[in-house]
């Protein structure tokens, strides 16, 4: 399978987020970005738009269902949003979209910050592999993966995407 | 992870993990900075409006405590709380004890409860140890104190305390201060600084309150605090344990106070930046002068904000090791 490449892919999401924002009437959105992946396509995205918007950081693994099966893993660092998300308009950033648990983990997370006006959820792949009814506003490229296969984004500088298979699930 | 330690491997699973959190005995460095390391971030949960993560959502922590205690108990309970478990604490002290039952009958009282988590207080050493050895698996146990022996949390929010203002522990001088012989906390201060790599340990205590054994730790005993304090960048007063006195020990309290007493003077002994830690309650006058208590490189209030950060992380750990553990016992079964 050829996998894209990331840069062609958030030049593609930037005029998208761009025109979304607009048909949205959103004026001063505010970037968060889902640790560590997220991060990394958050703060291209940012270059790539020209914006010198602070990036909030979110680290989920306290608001996992699924923690008792891959445990904690406090080595990333904690969440930090630099502004109050109460009323403002949120662009929510992750690499992968599998099932959507993350996603699920990180509004729960953004609800304990405050209230947020709006939430447009930005991300790079989409594996069609959803759990919940969780999709994203904007998606960079959908990849159909067998059962065994896994994608990784590596990075931050340059970002590339990675294809691996499972030995056992 | 390292491979199993080998003094105390009743409180981890067959990952290495964390499942009772009993004592900093035989806990490999990496264990430590873990500890130090989730307790970060959950320092940041408690900055926010919000001060609660899902983690322990549905799941019971009953705080038994066998012994007095204010800050122990109430940021045990609030760090529980923080991680949505519910909680409740029993004052077993001057309950059914009194009227005659054992320990295993009470805890056995207690598991009918379903909790899944006991934060244990006792007046004797070992008795954590010993409760953890007889609980039906699942059940977590916590260190909040045992007799003179250990008080594992309060070891590690010390070194959390020392991290955050000091940085490295290897290049740091720590002097524990007062009466070592009574103290949990001087143990497992000792220990924790060990494993994390700290060069210069100082204890300093009359004779009559150094326990024997001291060597095993690895410290530099010192009868003299003006010496012993010399260019240290910590001071750790401990408070002097009255209630556990039996007589003859000190000639009296102004008696220490006036050798052992952390005045203004002697703390200019110290490096300039140094920083003043108390596990408290403080007896102001007797180990502590009121103005070094209150000065600005006093951090015996941030011991407590730090407190329940460690507290959350070691909850949150044992469960997540009793969570793999159960699931390994399963996959086990299931292979037979």
């Amino acid at each position: 399978m050829s996998l894209p490449d990331p840069a062609v892919l958030i030049t593609a999401i930037a005029d998208e987020l761009k025109a979304h924002l607009q048909a949205h009437n959103i004026d001063n959105p505010r970037f968060v970005g889902i640790h560590t992946g997220g991060v990394w396509v958050a703060n291209a995205l940012l270059k790539e738009l020209k914006s010198e918007e602070p990036l909030g950081i979110l680290n989920v693994s306290f608001y996992r269902d699924d923690f008792s099966r891959s445990g904690l893993h406090p080595q990333v660092r904690p969440s930090q949003l630099p502004f109050d998300i109460s009323d403002q308009h949120l662009v929510l950033i992750d690499d992968v979209l599998m099932s959507g648990r993350t996603i699920r983990a990180a509004l729960n997370e953004l609800f304990d910050y405050g209230r947020p006006a709006s939430v447009t959820l930005v991300c790079l792949l989409d594996l069609n592999a959803r759990e919940l009814p969780i999709r994203p506003d904007i998606v960079g490229a959908t990849l159909s993966l067998d059962a065994m296969q896994r994608v990784k984004l590596v990075g931050p500088e340059p970002l590339a995407i990675q294809l691996k298979t499972l030995d056992h699930l | 992870m390292t491979p199993l330690a080998p003094k105390c491997p009743l409180q981890l699973n067959d990952q290495g993990r964390l499942r009772h959190f009993l004592s900093l005995d035989g806990l490999p460095r990496e264990m430590l900075t873990e500890i130090l390391d989730t307790a970060d971030s959950f320092l940041e949960v408690g900055a926010r409006a919000v001060k609660k993560v899902p983690l322990m959502r549905g799941m019971t922590v009953c705080n038994v405590f066998f012994e007095n205690s204010t800050r122990t108990r109430t940021t045990f309970e609030l760090a529980a709380k923080r991680l949505s478990a519910d909680v409740i604490t029993l004052n077993v002290s001057t309950s059914s004890t009194s009227k005659g039952e054992t320990l295993t009958d009470t805890l056995r009282t207690l598991e009918a409860m379903a909790a899944d988590m006991f934060v244990v207080r006792h007046a004797d050493s070992g008795a954590a140890h010993f409760i953890a050895e007889h609980v039906s698996p699942n059940v977590a146990i916590i260190n909040g104190g045992d007799g003179r022996h250990s008080h594992p949390t309060q070891g590690m929010l010390d070194m959390l305390t020392i991290r955050r203002h000091k940085g490295d522990f290897t290049k740091l001088k720590v002097a524990i201060v007062g009466d070592i012989l009574h103290s949990r906390v001087a143990r497992s201060n000792m220990l924790a600084l060990k494993t994390l790599g700290c060069p210069d340990i100082r204890v300093i205590a009359p004779k009559t309150l150094l326990p024997v054994g001291l060597e095993q730790y690895g410290v530099n005993v010192y009868t003299d605090i003006t010496e012993g304090l010399k260019d240290v960048d910590v001071i750790i007063m401990l408070r002097l344990q009255r209630e556990r006195m039996q007589g003859g020990l000190l000639p009296s309290e102004g008696e220490f106070y006036r050798l052992y007493g952390l005045s203004e003077q002697r703390l200019a002994l110290a490096h300039p930046e140094a920083i003043i830690m108390h596990p408290g309650p403080i007896n102001r006058g007797v180990e502590i002068d009121s103005l070094v208590a209150d000065c600005p490189r006093s951090m015996i209030l941030n011991q407590v904000t730090y407190g329940i950060a460690i507290r959350m992380a070691v909850l949150s750990m044992t469960m997540s090791g009793q969570n793999e553990q159960r699931q390994l016992d399963a996959e086990k079964q299931e292979s037979i």
